[in-house]
Formats: structure tokens, C-alpha cells, sequence
């Protein structure tokens, strides 16, 4: 059984100009142990997506799905009480910038013992005993000093190797990390990537990398889901995605990378992101696509079999049809 | 033609803080000692981790704050600051972060004509406003922009304006600070093709700063691989990247992620992070990191050698 599954999962928030869909009809399924990688530009919805899964959406967005499971439990009959108590026990999530995402005023040691206490009740001295064990998990030297640091001595990197142990301090079954390395130097990042890794091998977690760097998801994710303007335009496993992606935007994205480039002048995607007014009525990539005719423009495309990656797009690449 | 158009020499800059009313100021070695040269078109990709001192680099090139120690020169013209005024035509900049980089509350107008109602004072309105119209013209910008507040654009239509401003004046240099790395993948690859087509079309220079290898590796001519405040390796980009010398490179080269699922490589994996620029260590500065240091890195530095494809290493690789 799924560990995770999502049907049809939309967002809109209200905003002052009328209401704006960020997200658009998702499904997400994550086995245990699996690694799912969500690629996107910026605006195609993949941080909004998981945030609504975490309950951590302002009041302006409403949220609806067709299906919403964690471990066979219906997530949006649950009452929020009920809901926190596997928010941050059984599902984890690691943000961005570990700089803004700590609490600058109480130390790391509090920081990462607040959910021990809350989800487990541990006494105090085994909090201390699984804060020290899971600081030394996550690779950082000098443990006992480090616990009582606040967040503005540390690197970025150790901040993130924080937050890290922050999200695991409680087993997850389901650990989500929302651009876990983009803020940090590529050495660094190196090795975060392999602390990730290394974790959910270790631990049998299932983990979720939302990323735009096709390189990390090269190396690190199995299976990649790829976003567009708050649609999955495309599901495949990692080697079939880039060897042959059957949607135009990802062939076309793979293209753009600078270490695919055969020429000197680098392919390119004309156009940008549709925005809140500018919606295509049909595929919202058309505008863009080097493939598009009249039926892409005005008319929404199904989703193709899982042969063909269950790409949105009336005319898939990659052989017959 | 083949004369250097930007050279430099030993350049260093030393910030000092700290330091009350008896307490002595500590220094900071954000940039020692570096030296280069970049012919004219050609492209001087300079690579490296924060705090590794590639945008004290910038700000000492485009003259926004003198060099400690070193010299350096434009088209065989040394710079002091005494002549800055005259010079900083010929260098211009454009920064990383095209948000934070342009005025919300000017017009496009306004922003590209700001350069020329202070250098250019001879020129009138008209012929002003025409320059402005040619750059934007140049640059992909379309005419209706003309009157539009930045807010209304889209990260890389910002690059875009950013890189109209630099070139308002003409310059020979242009000194790109992580131009790309604020942008998505598929506004990059625009703004990649137009700073390359705009070399060729003006002849430029660039000074590439950039801690993304696989773009370095498209744009550059030659790399400068930079560690706190050093010059680690430099080479023309064949040498660097296929036969890097120095360790640290080579973990760097390891460390950035291919986007081809089937390559399973070996990482070469770092332990522990960049040394504070406060105390940095007496031999090579990589020793900490580094897995092949011997007594003799930790004790003295290892100075930047060999003909065209240099290194600062004891011990490199490939001999």
C-alpha cells in the first residue's frame, strides 16, 4: 500500500486581483522507501503542493483533493489536533534557506529537543542523549558545544545538517525537503545530498526532493514527477525521464542545460512562466511550445498512459503515439 | 589582436574589523594576491564557494573600491584611484540578483539614461533617449518597456535591463557577478545566448564570476579556480577541466551534480568547511580539507606555478 497518496490535489489563494490557482489537479503517490524528486520552475506550484499536505498554508488558500491518504488514514477528515500529531512526527519537512528557517532566538538544542518532548514525551535526559545522537548522525563535529549555539554561529551548511536532525529527531516515515541544498556551496551541497541519501537508506524513510536542479535529481531521486505552471506534466522513473521525455517542456528543459550544449548558442524555451492573467485556455505550455497547433491552444490535454509517462500533452515525444 | 585588455597583478584587498577604542583591528584577507590577464573577447570564467573572494574581485575591477596591494590595468592603462573617473566607462557591472539590483521606483527610461546624464553630458535629451532605445533594441528589450516600472518584468527580463545599463556606456569590460544564478533553467539559457552574441556583436571582455561549473564551462575561455582569497588553478578551460591539477578543483569538478542518471561516479567527498578568512592557515589554506596534505602543506604555501596551465600545489595531480 502507498504511504502517501494524493488525488487531484488543487490550490487557490485569494489575492487581491481574484483568486489564483497555484496548484492544479496533482497526484502524488510515494511508496516507503521510495525517492520522489518534484522538478519545477519557480511558480509551478511544487513547494505550495507539499506545503498543503503539511497544513502549513495561510488562511488566503483554499485547498481541495479528491483523496488525501497517509499510511490508509484520510488526512482531510482528521481534526487539526489529530493532524499535528503526524505533522512533524511522521511527516518531516526540511525548507530552504536553513538560515531564515531556524528560530534565531532560542538555541539549536531547544530547537531540535521541542519535538522530541511534544511527539514522544521523552524526559529531559533522553532528550539530551537522542539530540546528542542525532547531532552526530547528520555530521556535526563537536556535538555538546554545538547544542548550545544559537543559529547565527553556524554555517549555512551546519544549519542545514540542523534542520536535518530537526526533521528526523522523531523517525518520519515520510521526510520532505524542499530544496534542501539550493542555498549552498556545491561542496557542501555534496555533502548534504549524501547525508539525505545515506539517512534514507538507513532508516527505510520514504523522501520527497523538490529541486530545479536536474543534476541533484539526476543523482540522488528514482522516480521524478515534473511540474508546470501548477500542473505534473510528466512521471517517469529517473533514467527512462532523461533519456527519452516524452513532454515537450522537459525535453525541452534538458535541452537548456548548459553541459548538454553542443553549440555555442544554448537552446532555448522562448517565453516565460504563464501567470495569473495570462493562462492559456488549452495546454498551458502551448504558448511556449515548439510543437503546439491550434487543438493544444484551446483545448486542456488528457493525461497519456504510463507509457508514455503520464505526460499532459496531446502530442507525446518519443515514438508512435 | 592580443593585447591584454584587463591585467592585473598581485591584487589583494584586506577589510579591517573590529577594533574598539584600544582593542587593535583584526584583518581580513578577502583577496590575495591575484594576478590575471583576459584578452580582448575573450571570457575569464572565475570560479569558487562563497567567501573565496570572487566578488571582492569584482568590486576591485570595476574600481568601486581600491586594492590593497598589486596593480592593476585597462588597455595598458594603469588604475589608481586618482584616475578611476576617467576609467570606469570602460568597466561595468552587472550583479546577481536582478531584484534587488534596479530601482522599483524608476522607469526603464530612467534606469538606462541614469549612466549617460552623468557621463555624457554633452549629449542632448534626444540624442539620450535615442541611445537608450538602440541599447534596448540591442538587448531584447521591447520599445513599450520604455515607460515601465521594473516590478512589471520577469527575473530575466530584469537581467535583461541590468545588462542594458552596463552597456549604456560602452564599456570594453563587462563584469558579470553570478548573472545567472537567480534564474530559472530555461530564462538562463536566454540570457546565456545574449551575453555570448553580445560579445561577438561589441568585441566585450567579461570577467565571468560564477559557482556553477557546467555554465563556467560553456561561457568561459579560460578559469581561474579560486579558495579563500587565492588563486588555487588557472588554465584555459580545456586544461582545467579535463586534466585538473590542484585537489581542490577536482573535488569541485566531483561535487557538482551531472544531470545523467546512467553516470554513478565516485564523489570525492570533503569533510568540513571553508577556514574563517580571520585566521587562515599558515600553509596552503586547502591543507584542512584536502586528502592528500602532508606536513609540508600545513606548514608553508604553495605558490601559483607552471607555463599557461598554473597551480598552487605541493602535490598535484597527473605529476
Amino acid at each position: 500500500m502507498a504511504l502517501l497518496s494524493i488525488r487531484n490535489l488543487s490550490v487557490e489563494f485569494a489575492t487581491a486581483s481574484g483568486s489564483f490557482r497555484a496548484v492544479d489537479a496533482i497526484d502524488v503517490t510515494v511508496d516507503p522507501g521510495d525517492i520522489l524528486a518534484i522538478v519545477g520552475e519557480s511558480g509551478s506550484g511544487k513547494s505550495v503542493s507539499m506545503l498543503a499536505l503539511m497544513g502549513l498554508l495561510p488562511w488566503t488558500a483554499t485547498v481541495t483533493a479528491d483523496e488525501m491518504r497517509f499510511d490508509g488514514k484520510d488526512l482531510r477528515a482528521m481534526t487539526p489536533r489529530t493532524r499535528r500529531r503526524i505533522i512533524g512526527k511522521d511527516i518531516a519537512m526540511i525548507f530552504q534557506e536553513p538560515m531564515s528557517s531556524l528560530n534565531p532566538c532560542f538555541t539549536v538544542g531547544f530547537q531540535i529537543k521541542e519535538g522530541l518532548k511534544k511527539h514522544l514525551g521523552l524526559d529531559a535526559r533522553a532528550r539530551h542523549a537522542r539530540a546528542l545522537e542525532l547531532m552526530e548522525m547528520v555530521g556535526i563535529p563537536d556535538p555538546v558545544r554545538r547544542l548550545s549555539a544559537y543559529p547565527h554561529q553556524m554555517s549555512g551548511g551546519m544549519s542545514q545538517r540542523v534542520m536535518i536532525a530537526m526533521a528526523i529527531a522523531c523517525r518520519p516515515r515520510l521526510l520532505i525537503a524542499d530544496e534542501p541544498t539550493t542555498a549552498l556551496d556545491v561542496t557542501i551541497q555534496a555533502q548534504i545530498l549524501d547525508l539525505l541519501t545515506a539517512l534514507q537508506a538507513e532508516t527505510g524513510m520514504a523522501l520527497i526532493l523538490i529541486t530545479h536542479d536536474m543534476g541533484v535529481v539526476a543523482e540522488t531521486a528514482r522516480r521524478v514527477s515534473v511540474q508546470y505552471a501548477g500542473q505534473k506534466v510528466e512521471e517517469q522513473p529517473v533514467g527512462p525521464l532523461f533519456a527519452t521525455p516524452h513532454h515537450p517542456y522537459t525535453s525541452a528543459l534538458l535541452a537548456a542545460l548548459p553541459e548538454r550544449a553542443t553549440t555555442r548558442l544554448l537552446p532555448t524555451i522562448p517565453g516565460v512562466v504563464p501567470g495569473q492573467f495570462d493562462r492559456p485556455p488549452g495546454c498551458l505550455f502551448a504558448p511556449r511550445c515548439a510543437f503546439a497547433d491550434a487543438t493544444c491552444q484551446n483545448t486542456p490535454p488528457p493525461v497519456q498512459p504510463p507509457a508514455k509517462g503520464l505526460v499532459r500533452c496531446h502530442y507525446p515525444l518519443g515514438g508512435p503515439a | 589582436m592580443s593585447a591584454a585588455v584587463l591585467m592585473a597583478e598581485g591584487l589583494s584587498r584586506v577589510y579591517e574589523i573590529g577594533g574598539g577604542l584600544f582593542g587593535k583591528p583584526r584583518e581580513i584577507r578577502a583577496l590575495s594576491d591575484v594576478s590575471f590577464e583576459i584578452a580582448r573577447g575573450r571570457t575569464l570564467a572565475v570560479v569558487g564557494e562563497s567567501g573565496c573572494g570572487k566578488s571582492t574581485l569584482a568590486r576591485v575591477v570595476t574600481m568601486i573600491e581600491p586594492p590593497s596591494a598589486g596593480r592593476f590595468a585597462i588597455d595598458g592603462t594603469d588604475v589608481t584611484p586618482g584616475r578611476w573617473a576617467g576609467l570606469r566607462d570602460a568597466v561595468q557591472i552587472v550583479f546577481q540578483d536582478p531584484y534587488g539590483s534596479l530601482n522599483p521606483r524608476q522607469r526603464i527610461s530612467a534606469i538606462l539614461d541614469e549612466p549617460l546624464k552623468i557621463n555624457r553630458k554633452s549629449l542632448s535629451r534626444a540624442e539620450r533617449e535615442a541611445k537608450v532605445r538602440e541599447v534596448m533594441a540591442l538587448v531584447g528589450l521591447r520599445p513599450e518597456f520604455h515607460d515601465r516600472y521594473p516590478h512589471m518584468f520577469s527575473g530575466g527580463q530584469r537581467q535583461r535591463i541590468a545588462i542594458a545599463r552596463a552597456l549604456m556606456l560602452e564599456p570594453r569590460v563587462l563584469v558579470l557577478d553570478e548573472p545567472v544564478s537567480a534564474l530559472d533553467l530555461s530564462v538562463q539559457s536566454q540570457i546565456l545566448n545574449l551575453l555570448m552574441e553580445l560579445q561577438e556583436r561589441l568585441g566585450l571582455t567579461y570577467l565571468f564570476i560564477s559557482h556553477d561549473l557546467s555554465v563556467v564551462r560553456h561561457v568561459c575561455d579560460e578559469v581561474m579556480v579560486m579558495y579563500l582569497g587565492r588563486a588555487v588553478e588557472t588554465g584555459a578551460k580545456a586544461q582545467v577541466f579535463d586534466s585538473p591539477r590542484h585537489p581542490y578543483t577536482l573535488a569541485l569538478l566531483s561535487a557538482t551534480p551531472v544531470a545523467d542518471p546512467a553516470r554513478r561516479k565516485e564523489r570525492i567527498k570533503l569533510t568540513g568547511e571553508l577556514p574563517s578568512p580571520l585566521d587562515i592557515p599558515l600553509g596552503c589554506a586547502f591543507a584542512a580539507r584536502c586528502w592528500k596534505a602532508q606536513d609540508r602543506c600545513r606548514a608553508e604555501r604553495p605558490d601559483l606555478e607552471g607555463d599557461g596551465h598554473k597551480v598552487a600545489c605541493f602535490f598535484p595531480e597527473g605529476g
